[in-house]
């Protein structure tokens, strides 16, 4: 025996003890981006402060942040495995085709949100069984079914807007849209969202059999890992929150339009990847997806209340996403092993 | 559940896994003779190509059969149908002679089968203790992890069997911070964990130092001990040699060869080897035939 009770306690007393050294070193390029969202923040501050000073921009970050965060959350495990969705803004309209179906015949906007969730998670679930069932590489399957699922939304709508003015004074816009201690719901959801995401990806057989699928996926095989249906609850989770992010948009804004969801799918993904998370799967953080998604919220806004030329303001976007994964290449080679 | 069965009345090893690999090792040990696993006419092809052609195979308590054969030969796919991850297209495995169908890895498993990939089956970026229990996580009845429970034993299977004394290293340190040593160390702790009695090394020799090979066919010697059984897949006819109790030639999907290490030196076994490669057939020489004949009546009526 070369290990002696001394290295036993040793090795048990290092697993306990997180040191600053060693939580610095593990979560460094955590750090580093919550670091660079906190310098952001500041600098919008300094340079807009009238904008950046005043609770009504926070409010409005909180409201309509989540709308891309929410399926954003939920991206992450599905690029955590391995797969990407870029379906979720069409599955947005899609549940939303559900929800005024049911709306209109029960006149039940609580019914009707269960029924774009319902729709949401079919539209995930297809994708999950396109990918895993007849093994299309998720890149290509969901750019077809992104096509489709719009397509089927502006079909079955004709093309047509919905007010949906009478579902204001309902309880599921209270529960969705409304505010609980000041604090927009929608915000309140996201926090939920990321708690839940997290247990899953972090705390759950799901989230471990998903991080060794997109980490090494024939290991997962020989393994015994249940990768199809692992990779398609990936996909129905992604499809429901997309279909709430709808649901919440539409309410907010008391219209349903067939494109509600169209322009998040960049925002998402940069979020996403701004975060920290591993385009090449196997590894990811909901923090930073959290983060992120408040950064790409906040550059638009910031932008304009600096006062810089319009023209410029793609310019600064794309320069503040490099330099954002610049920070989590650089910080993960440096220190995260 | 049948798997749930066997597992209880799977007998539990005498010594535990971490003697396993610093324990002295009984090279004369046998096991109680019980079969652990038998093949018995294997059929499988992929796409119209035949990989394996009628194999059968025995594997007793206490016994280290060597696998060998060329690239091609059918030696992975053999392991991986004995571990669940292939369905043979005809043949029957059996299990404690008990014939098992539809064997999936979990059932495998729950078999007592485990299997020493190499690093090919460690998840790169993930922790040590999510590796060591990948595809088995411990968990509570609604799936959420007993994160606390794993890492503990990934520490102390770190401190106990694997060896690891570096402060460096934690059951949360990354795979990508291991050695090829360590990911090697790792693969095998993980295998032993489960308690299993059947255990596959494929390849566990690729990529080692000397030092390292020396420990792991130490260990391999070790399981005799136990009274578990191992398939022993190398490339390498030296390291196979010194640990196997029986030699298993794999040619084209055949077995063309199947001998015990006491019988054969190295060198008969080495020349074989050439032969069957150039000829794709093992002719047993008159002299080999003799005793072979006579020693299987002497052995008659024994383990087989």
């Amino acid at each position: 025996m070369n290990a002696t009770v001394e290295d036993v306690e040793k090795t048990g007393a290092m697993r306990r003890g997180w040191t600053v050294r060693s939580f610095a070193t593990t979560y460094a390029s955590q750090i580093g981006i919550t670091v660079a969202f906190v310098v952001l923040w500041v600098a919008f501050i300094v340079l807009a402060p009238d904008t950046f000073l005043d609770n009504r921009i926070y409010v409005s970050f909180a409201q309509t942040t989540p709308y891309f965060a929410l399926p954003a959350l939920l991206l992450t495990m599905v690029i955590v495995s391995g797969d990407i969705d870029l379906s979720f803004p069409s599955i947005m309209g899609l549940g939303m085709v559900g929800f005024v179906a049911v709306e209109r015949t029960t006149g039940s906007p609580e019914l009707a949100v269960l029924a774009a969730l319902a729709v949401g998670a079919m539209a995930g679930l297809l994708n999950g069984l396109i990918v895993t069932i007849i093994g299309i590489p998720a890149l290509v399957a969901t750019i077809a079914t992104q096509f489709l699922y719009r397509g089927l939304t502006l079909a079955l709508v004709s093309g047509k807007s919905y007010a949906l003015v009478e579902a204001r004074d309902s309880t599921a816009f209270r529960i969705l849209d409304g505010r609980l201690l000041g604090i927009p719901m929608q915000f309140v959801w996201l926090v939920l969202v990321a708690i839940g995401t997290w247990m899953l990806l972090f705390r759950h057989r799901l989230g471990q059999n998903g991080h060794v699928i997109g980490d090494n996926r024939p290991a997962a095989q020989l393994m015994g890992i249940p990768i199809r249906s692992t990779r398609t609850i990936m996909f129905v989770l992604v499809g429901v929150a997309s279909a709430l992010a709808g649901a919440m948009q539409s309410l907010q804004v008391s219209n349903f339009y067939p494109g509600v969801g169209a322009g998040y799918l960049l925002p998402a993904l940069a979020a996403v990847f701004v975060g920290g998370t591993s385009v090449f799967g196997g590894r990811g953080t909901v923090w930073g997806t959290f983060i992120g998604a408040f950064m790409i919220g906040a550059i638009q806004a910031g932008i304009v209340a600096m006062g810089v030329a319009a023209y410029w303001t793609e310019v600064i976007y794309g320069g503040i996403i490099l330099a954002a994964v610049s920070i989590h290449a650089v910080l993960q080679r440096r220190f995260e092993r | 559940m049948g798997a749930g069965e066997q597992r209880a009345r799977r007998p539990r090893p005498a010594s535990g896994h971490a003697t396993l690999m610093t324990g002295e090792a009984d090279v004369t040990s046998r096991g109680d003779g019980q079969v652990h696993v038998e093949l018995r006419h294997i059929f499988k092809s992929f796409g119209g190509v035949r990989v394996l052609k009628d194999v059968s195979l025995v594997l007793s308590a206490g016994e280290v059969l060597g696998l060998l054969g060329d690239n091609g030969a059918g030696k992975s796919t053999l392991i991986k149908i004995v571990t669940g991850v292939h369905e043979p297209d005809s043949g029957q495995i059996l299990f404690r002679g008990q014939e098992v169908r539809g064997l999936s890895v979990d059932r495998a498993r729950a078999l007592g089968v485990e299997t020493v990939y190499q690093e090919r089956a460690l998840a790169e970026q993930l922790s040590l203790w999510r590796n060591i229990f990948m595809g088995r996580p411990v968990s509570g009845p609604l799936g959420f992890l007993d994160v606390r429970k794993m890492r503990r034993i990934t520490a102390e299977l770190m401190g106990e069997s694997m060896g690891f004394t570096s402060a460096a290293l934690t059951p949360d340190t990354h795979v990508t911070g291991l050695s090829g040593g360590e990911r090697q160390g790792l693969a095998i702790v993980r295998a032993l964990h489960f308690e299993a009695d059947i255990i596959i090394l494929d390849e566990p020799t690729m990529g080692l130092s000397l030092k390292e090979t020396d420990k792991l066919l130490h260990f391999v010697k070790g399981i005799k001990t136990a009274g578990k059984s191992a398939i022993f897949i190398d490339h390498n006819i030296f390291h196979v040699y010194s640990v196997a109790d029986r030699i298993v030639v794999l040619d084209r999907g055949r077995i063309a060869g199947d001998f015990p290490t006491s019988r054969y030196s190295l060198e008969e076994v080495t020349e074989i080897m050439r032969e069957v490669a150039s000829t794709g057939k093992f002719v047993e020489p008159e002299r080999y035939r003799d005793t072979r004949a006579a020693s299987d009546a002497d052995e008659a009526g024994g383990s087989s």
